[in-house]
């Protein structure tokens, strides 16, 4: 019955094959549209989140927060309250932290190999969670620093693929060794190649030094991270310390012991770090790591309730959040222009079926006269227009298909096959059919046979 | 030929309501015995009532007033749907202009009624019954013709054929032989006559032509909305 029907509706689109043409064409363009559209938006937002998580997005920021000092407030990171112990706490006790390194950086430090020289845009520092807090990966080549070399502040460097062409242009890195402020360090191991973050920075323009070692052997002067090229940091004489200092840890101040922990309010102290990374488990999980390291902190700061934090919790959510809205937006407006388009396809289709009916008022007035129920005469223009919208539609999805394999290829943007898009312009298309094909169909049902069969 | 009766008109009437609810008088009180197994002309000048006579007699219509009994059945007031069951089950039409479906072949334009029958046989004993009826009007070579390949008379045979597809009780014929000339008129003619005489089916000509009215075996003259006389010849 249903097949009959739509067998017939196709019979009568057949009889006017160059106008069902031209009627699907405005359905065939907008579903094209919209399947083009989705499929950039799909994958422009894959780029967008990939990118992100290239960064870390289950990674946070831990910095002291300000003091005051008579009344002036040094702003963010001006306290220096972090301490490695703060490290450990987290490490121990917050179960939705995957890793956490202490962080310190500096600029401006010259890295000379034998007689060549580049000053890194960055000189990061961590313990050996760094690489995986950061998700560098696996090495390219060579290894990353160990536990043990972080202990005893080891000259041991990881390179990134920038320096390393800078400094080792066509020849083996690792093994080699290049100086940095007039220490000597070895190179360990190359980092793979991450490129351009988002604010453009190259990533692999930098060094990697354990953070003991740099904050011992590199700046003297302790967690400041402005830093003047250290020249009175170190004299070449201690070059190749690791062998000099084996096994102990580089420990500038004695250690707390516990009943000093409780009695004494925490002390300030120069080998503070001033800022710790952490990455969370899962991208998920980074709400749940907050709330962890937060009483941790808060306990070990001893921070009484009601009282403000010493610290202050970055993560990169709030951007991710930013930029995947932002592609989203994209993609609704222009979803929204596809869907305008849709909707002039489908007044072409009223247009269109209006006109039909108008020339077939006699076969309508026929098939009333012969016995044909108002509704059998609806549903078999319904029929059409939604047939026409089908068929519309499936064109369509082919052409927009098609016009996005040719975008990625041509353009080269990333582009995903989104199913839901098919879906929907297949059910939007069919939707069109009903609602435009409604109005056409309903006036041809209540016609009167008498007038229609008179119809000229 | 005293066959029992059919139809009964009593007192029929139609007005139609023009804007400004001017009401004109169309039909005024018709009368009327259509008994089973007749040929009945409806004759008239133009504009005298006799299309609409048929239109309700057809039920394409409805009348304002009156009643009308079919096979003793009050069907004064049916329901859109109910009418347009009963024109599928009992009726046939053949019209002036012919009103087959363009670019769709003979034997298509015979099977469409059957799309709308409550009940249906298969597919291969529609085709077979449809060509059967090509056959018996004499197109049987002619089944996958299209309309604008054949002559009007033939034309007017595939429109006799789909009248009789649905096996309908009574025939309306509204001015069948109107586009055509006289010898394929008479063909025409000679056809209905035929189909009446060996297969005893009610037929109802409506004509203003009194050639065409001879054809029948009585008549019904039909002026400003009465019946004004009959013939009755026994052929």
């Amino acid at each position: 019955m249903i097949l009959a029907q739509l067998l017939s509706a196709l019979v009568s689109l057949r009889r006017n094959v160059l106008r069902s043409l031209l009627t699907m064409l405005g359905i065939v363009i907008g579903v094209a549209v919209v399947i083009t559209m989705m499929e950039i938006g799909a994958g422009a937002s894959d780029s967008i989140k990939s990118s992100i998580s290239n960064m870390g997005t289950n990674v946070m920021m831990i910095w002291p927060w300000a003091t005051q000092t008579a009344g002036i407030s040094s702003g963010s990171g001006g306290a220096v309250t972090l301490t490695e112990g703060d490290c450990a706490a987290i490490r121990a006790e917050c179960l939705s932290v995957e890793a956490v390194t202490p962080s310190l950086s500096r600029r401006g430090i010259q890295a000379i190999a034998g007689n060549r020289n580049w000053t890194p845009f960055t000189v990061y520092s961590g313990n050996e969670d760094y690489f995986t807090v950061q998700s560098w990966g696996s090495p390219e080549s060579g290894r990353y620093f160990t536990a043990r070399e972080v202990d005893v502040a080891a000259c041991v460097c990881v390179i990134g693929q920038t320096v390393r062409r800078e400094l080792f242009p066509g020849e083996e890195a690792v093994g080699r060794d290049l100086r940095l402020n007039n220490v000597l360090f070895r190179v360990i191991g190359v980092l793979p190649t991450k490129g351009a973050n988002m604010m453009g920075m190259d990533q692999d323009d930098t060094v990697v030094v354990p953070w003991t070692t740099m904050r011992n052997r590199l700046s003297r002067s302790g967690g400041s991270a402005t830093g003047a090229s250290g020249s009175t940091s170190s004299s070449s004489t201690e070059s190749d310390t690791s062998d000099v200092y084996p096994a102990s840890s580089a420990t500038t101040y004695p250690e707390q012991d516990s009943v000093q922990a409780e009695n004494y309010l925490l002390p300030v102290r120069f080998n503070n770090i001033n800022q710790i990374t952490v990455s969370a488990k899962t991208p998920e999980q980074v709400p749940d790591a907050i709330a962890q390291i937060t009483e941790v902190l808060r306990r070990r700061h001893k921070i009484g309730p009601g009282e403000a934090d010493d610290f202050v919790i970055r993560d990169m959510s709030e951007m991710l959040k930013t930029m995947t809205a932002t592609s989203g937006l994209m993609t609704s407006l222009l979803l929204i222009v596809a869907m305008l388009s849709l909707v002039v396809g489908g007044v072409g289709i009223m247009n269109i079926m209006l006109v039909s009916v108008t020339e077939r008022t006699r076969e309508i007035g026929l098939r009333m006269a012969v016995g044909a129920r108002g509704a059998r005469i609806l549903w078999q223009f319904l029929t059409e227009s939604v047939l026409l919208c089908l068929l519309g539609g499936l064109a369509g999805i082919g052409v927009g298909r098609l016009a996005s394999v040719v975008i990625a290829h041509v353009l080269g943007w990333p582009v995903r096959v989104s199913l839901g898009a098919i879906l929907l312009s297949a059910g939007v298309s069919a939707a069109i059919g009903v609602v435009f094909g409604f109005y056409p169909a309903w006036r041809a049902s209540r016609l009167n046979p008498i007038d229609a069969l008179r119809h000229e | 030929m005293a066959g029992k009766t059919l139809i009964e008109l009593r007192g029929l009437e139609k007005t139609y309501r023009l804007g400004g609810g001017l009401a004109v008088p169309v039909l005024r009180g018709i009368d009327m015995t259509i008994r089973e197994g007749t040929l009945l002309a409806l004759m008239g000048p133009s504009g005298g009532g006799k299309s609409t006579l048929m239109n309700i007699l057809g039920f394409l219509d409805v009348p304002t007033g009156g009643q009308y009994l079919l096979d003793g059945r009050d069907v004064t007031t049916l329901s859109a749907n109910a009418r347009a069951d009963l024109r599928n089950a009992r009726i046939g039409f053949v019209f002036q202009n012919f009103n087959l479906l363009a670019r769709t072949s003979a034997l298509k334009n015979v099977l469409m009624p059957l799309e709308y029958a409550k009940r249906r046989k298969g597919a291969r004993e529609e085709r077979a019954w449809a060509e059967s009826l090509l056959r018996r009007v004499g197109l049987g070579d002619r089944m996958e013709y299209q309309p604008s390949q054949m002559s009007g008379g033939q034309q007017q045979r595939v429109a006799i054929a789909r009248a009789l597809v649905n096996r309908p009780r009574i025939l309306f014929a509204d001015e069948p032989t109107g586009n055509l000339d006289s010898k394929t008129s008479e063909e025409v003619l000679r056809m209905f006559q035929e189909l009446n005489e060996q297969e005893g089916l009610t037929i109802v000509l409506v004509t203003h032509s009194p050639e065409v009215g001879a054809f029948a075996k009585e008549a019904y003259h039909i002026k400003d909305g009465r019946i004004v006389g009959g013939t009755y010849t026994e052929k």
